[in-house]
């Protein structure tokens, strides 16, 4: 008890004056770090997890590029299981002269079966619950539909042929895409006003649904009982199915920020372990006196540990709000990106923050700590003596059991967990040494510069450990910094550039194959090169080698998908420019045998595809087999309509077929596609140049999320710095004292430290220039596949960048020992 | 060599103490076969030159350090048969100290840096004696005051109180006035004298200053290392 009191009476007075803070900082950086990202990715966890189970709308979901059979909703009635119809298809909407693509989406009365429609009664107005759906006449549009036709809630808007009411504004549908937002706006009608749009005929991209929902046992016999049925084109999916895919990517996600948040922790590790050693050294004399007053060793130790828990708390309690803080700014800057209204988050966060936070002092600062319970009392007469160092092992042993424990979480797996440990200790001694060899080049320029200089350089090279650490700590922040803002740019830069000025704009969707000549004689009238169509056969892939593809096993989980989803097929004659064989032969142009198909490259590795194979595939409840007889390798860039599955010419002759074309249509050209979606209703033009914009947009904001993760990585590596000056500071007030005592002005001194910092920032941005540069070569080769061109503005951003943060922490941090009155500085000592 | 044992009263005793340390020279005798012993209620001077072995005397006479042969006993507890805590507890239960330095805890005030070593015994009045001894050395307006607030002899006022505090059957003092003027350091041992003789403590004084040193029952004088004199003062 007398150590509790003891150390809460003396913790007040060290808060105030300072000496702790440094510590306190870590501690709070790697809290914070860790419950923004652990707040972030958790809402993000949660958004999809509600999304999964209402992404259906339904228990069950039978979707078809055809009408769904009567006799299904009737079997569903049989097991006494409410239904629900929907159609989806993406058609051009117009209100006066303007018009957008959009997602329309039919429904029937029941919709939803599960989960609730919100709307509100004027745009960006209050969100309510919606009873039922729209009734015939009326329509319920998203505000950015409605927005991009310049329409408000009670104007209309046409739908093919058909004129609705806006009555209200959608705000969310359970069955709306997971996560970011999708590209084309929706808007929500009846399905008996369907047919009087004219946009659906044979072929048309629609997709028919059936939505079931009930008692789970019912469900689940249903779900059997339509799922044997294998020829049909339909797809039954239930909630795990659809979650699964939306989860894969939330995991994803989640663990890169969690990665993220570990690189932060580390550094605060370190900051942790070298402001621990400071505040252990501070408290030898107290322990001495105390010991020499009678404390036994029990007792500092207990004084040690409630300080240090006070510590931890304090810390947890700041690092929570500020990572919870943190997390609000991210989620504003996300929150378009990610569906509205993220539901709240739990305690779980702080939990792991702080949990984290205790193994990090436990691990970093308890050796420390432990090693004052071993002050001899003989300090309080002979200040040299100081307690052995504590073990090596131990101190390595303990901060590699808690790196373990605090990666394990991120990691999850024992083996990986070994691997990256292994990675993590090779890397920091790598780095290590690169700093002191940093370090070691910048002594050799002592001989040319002035005494400002040569005092600074000196002291970098004698404390050459610390100076080495400062280095790499501090260049580890920069180096992610540059990385998300500088190569960012060049590779989006980069990316554009592979996009040739006359890259088609624009692509045409659903079109008829009676609609082919007046399309043609649309363009021709106004100039316009006529593009070339591409045929398109939807269909689904029943077997590979005569093995179903629901049984086959996959060496990639992307294969499955490609496997089992819906397969859009096309045929031609002759190889796309865009295209190139990399096994097997192309076709003659003249082929009429039967059927064969060249398969995309990816696709034929993932799903374990290879020359020679047989797959059939049904379309339009008729099956065809078809043999492999080329893989090939599409450049997407190009723009042109590819495809995974191209057939020899004649194989899909009688199938269902609509065209797609891509062309380039420059802005006052515009008005022919008025012309042609007025028509041709039911044809989509899709503006890539909107969606790339979009893309860029999504990639800005999210990289922005990203790199204000970072900033914690960068405020981690200022606070090492802080920790290793405030480590030299009795020391530097000492020799600051001494300078000046011996006739050197202050700003001389000043100078010195200055020019020492300089030197440090210098080398940390040296070592973040040639690590940004490095990783991105590497990520544009991995990643995207592009020639990376080296940016020399990296090195003049990453070195001034280095310079000028460590000079102004470097600055404040030792400000207090400069200024010191060397006559109290020298009669203390 | 001197040998001065009187018997029954001693509080303390040192018998045949030496301390040799290793260096880069070799092995370097730091003191050599001392023995003495001190009656209770006595004062007593250690004095001699610069690295004659003062210091090394007093950290090994309160158990701060241990000797490499010899035995020190310590109000009846012979310090070479316990352990650092054991060592501790005799000297919470026995031992005063005040340093040339001061050596205040910078964390507490002025009345929590005398409460200390009473806490430490487990005292259950530790405030009120505190504020009583506080008021004795001359701060009872001050006892608020953090260690960095006061000056060099009101800083040595408070070390004195929290060493008299535990009224201790032996009180170490270590060149007290050397870190202060004259004239501070002169009223400095006024108090400490003034307050061992209130108290019967035994106190231990090591000092260059000879004034000082007269003051004292006894004088011990060590030179490299050895007892040279052991007389009583001159009166």
């Amino acid at each position: 008890m007398k150590a509790v009191t003891f150390a809460l009476r003396s913790f007040g007075r060290e808060l105030r004056s300072g000496e702790v803070l440094v510590l306190l900082a870590a501690v709070a950086l790697a809290v914070a770090a860790l419950t923004a990202v652990g707040f972030l990715t958790d809402r993000i966890g949660k958004a999809v997890a509600r999304q999964a189970n209402e992404v259906l709308a339904a228990d069950l979901r039978l979707r078809s590029q055809e009408p769904i059979p009567d006799a299904l909703s009737d079997k569903a009635a049989e097991f006494d299981l409410q239904t629900a119809e929907t159609n989806t298809f993406p058609s051009v909407v117009f209100a006066g002269d303007l018009s957008a693509l959009a997602t329309i989406k039919a429904v029937s009365s029941s919709y939803p079966l599960r989960g609730n429609v919100r709307v509100a009664d004027t745009l960006f107005g209050e969100q309510r619950v919606a009873t039922g759906v729209p009734p015939r006449g009326e329509t319920w549009a998203d505000g950015a539909l409605l927005a991009r036709v310049e329409a408000d809630v009670g104007d209309r808007i046409m739908v093919g042929e058909l004129e609705l009411l806006v009555t209200a504004v959608l705000t969310y549908r359970p069955d709306q895409s997971i996560g970011f937002a999708s590209l084309a706006p929706s808007l929500l009608m009846n399905i008996e006003d369907i047919p009087e749009t004219g946009l659906i005929g044979e072929g048309s991209r629609v997709g028919y649904a059936l939505l079931v929902a009930g008692d789970e046992a019912a469900v689940s016999a249903f779900n059997d009982a339509v799922e044997t049925d294998e020829t049909s084109l339909l797809r039954v999916s239930n909630r795990e199915e659809s979650s699964d895919r939306a989860n894969n990517a939330a995991d994803r996600a989640q663990r890169f920020l969690s990665l993220t948040a570990v690189i932060s922790l580390l550094l605060s590790a370190v900051a942790v372990a070298m402001s621990a050693r400071r505040f252990a050294h501070r408290r030898m004399d107290t322990v001495a006196l105390m010991k020499s007053l009678g404390a036994t060793q029990r007792f500092v130790i207990s004084v040690s540990l409630v300080q240090l828990m006070l510590l931890g708390a304090l810390g947890i309690i700041a690092g929570s709000v500020v990572g919870f803080a943190a997390e609000e700014t991210l989620s504003w800057i996300l929150s378009d990106l990610i569906a509205s209204d993220l539901p709240g988050v739990g305690p779980m966060p702080v939990i792991l923050g702080s949990g984290s936070a205790l193994v990090l002092l436990a691990g970093f600062a308890l050796p420390s700590l432990i090693q004052l319970r071993n002050t001899p009392p003989l300090r309080v007469l002979r200040h040299d003596v100081m307690p052995p160092a504590p073990s090596r092992i131990l101190v390595a042993g303990l901060s590699l059991v808690a790196v373990a424990a605090l990666l394990y979480r991120s990691v999850g797996d024992a083996r990986m967990l070994v691997i990256l440990l292994g990675g993590i200790v090779i890397i920091a001694a790598a780095l290590y040494w690169v700093g002191r060899a940093l370090v070691a080049s910048m002594g050799r320029f002592r001989s040319g510069v002035g005494v400002a200089w040569r005092y600074g350089l000196a002291n970098v090279a004698r404390r050459g450990r610390d100076s080495a650490v400062q280095v790499v700590a501090f260049g580890l922040g920069l180096t992610v910094l540059l990385l998300l803002t500088i190569v960012r740019t060049d590779l989006l830069q980069g990316w554009r550039q592979t996009l040739d000025e006359s890259a088609p704009n624009h692509f045409m969707i659903n079109i008829q194959p009676h609609e082919l000549e007046s399309v043609a004689s649309i363009y021709a009238a106004d100039g316009i090169e006529v593009p070339e169509f591409v045929p398109l056969v939807r269909a689904r892939m029943a077997t590979i080698n005569g093995v179903s593809v629901k049984e086959r096993e996959y060496p990639d989980p992307g294969g499955q998908w490609m496997a089992t989803r819906e397969a859009n097929l096309s045929f031609a004659a002759r190889l796309s420019s865009s295209n190139e064989i990399v096994d097997g032969e192309w076709w003659p142009e003249d082929y009429a045998g039967p059927p064969l198909v060249s398969v995309e490259e990816e696709a034929a590795v993932e799903t374990g595809l290879v020359v020679g194979d047989k797959m059939t595939f049904v379309i339009a409840g008729r099956e065809l087999e078809v043999t492999i007889a080329s893989i090939r390798k599409i450049n997407w860039d190009s723009f042109q309509p590819n495809f995974f599955m191209v057939f020899s010419p004649g194989a899909l002759d009688g199938m269902p077929t609509t065209y797609i074309s891509s062309l380039r249509i420059e802005k006052e050209q515009q008005p022919v596609l008025i012309k042609l979606v007025r028509a041709h209703p039911s044809i989509s033009v899709i503006d890539l140049d909107s969606i790339l914009q979009q893309i860029r947009g999504i990639i800005e904001k999210a990289s922005l999320a990203v790199q204000a993760v970072f900033v914690f990585t960068l405020a981690a590596g200022i606070a090492v710095l802080f920790a290793a000056v405030q480590s030299t500071i009795d020391e530097r007030r000492f020799e600051s004292a001494m300078l000046r005592a011996l006739g050197a002005r202050k700003r001389t001194v000043f100078s010195g430290v200055m020019a020492e910092f300089a030197a440090l920032g210098a080398a940390a941005g040296i070592l973040a220039s040639v690590g940004a540069s490095i990783l991105a070569a590497i990520i544009a080769a991995q990643l995207f596949d592009l020639p990376y061109e080296f940016n020399p503005l990296i090195w003049i951003v990453g070195v001034a960048a280095g310079v000028l943060v460590v000079c102004a922490s470097g600055f404040v941090a030792a400000r207090g020992a400069v200024n010191a009155p060397p006559v109290d500085v020298l009669r203390a000592a | 060599m001197t040998n001065n044992v009187s018997g029954n009263a001693a509080v303390l005793a040192a018998h045949d103490i030496s301390k040799e340390v290793s260096s880069p020279e070799g092995s370097l005798t730091i003191l050599a076969d001392v023995s003495f012993s001190i009656a209770a209620g006595a004062t007593v001077a250690v004095v001699g030159p610069s690295g004659a072995g003062k210091s090394t005397l007093l950290a090994l006479l309160a158990g701060l350090d241990l000797p490499t042969r010899g035995h020190v006993v310590l109000n009846g507890a012979n310090l070479g048969e316990l352990d650092e805590d054991g060592r501790a507890r005799v000297r919470a239960e026995s031992v005063g100290f005040v340093f040339q330095s001061f050596h205040l805890v910078p964390s507490l005030n002025a009345l929590e840096n005398v409460m200390l070593p009473l806490e430490l015994a487990g005292a259950g009045d530790a405030r009120k004696v505190s504020l009583d001894i506080i008021e004795k050395v001359g701060l009872r307006d001050r006892w608020r005051h953090y260690p960095a607030q006061l000056s060099g002899g009101e800083k040595q006022r408070v070390a004195i109180a929290r060493a008299f505090a535990t009224e201790p059957a032996v009180l170490f003092a270590d060149e007290p006035t050397g870190n202060l003027d004259s004239r501070t350091g002169g009223t400095i041992m006024e108090l400490m004298f003034e307050l061992n003789r209130s108290s019967s403590t035994t106190l231990i004084l090591v000092t260059h200053d000879h004034s000082l040193a007269e003051r004292c029952d006894r004088l011990l004088s060590l030179d490299t290392g050895r007892l040279v004199n052991d007389s009583k003062a001159s009166p």
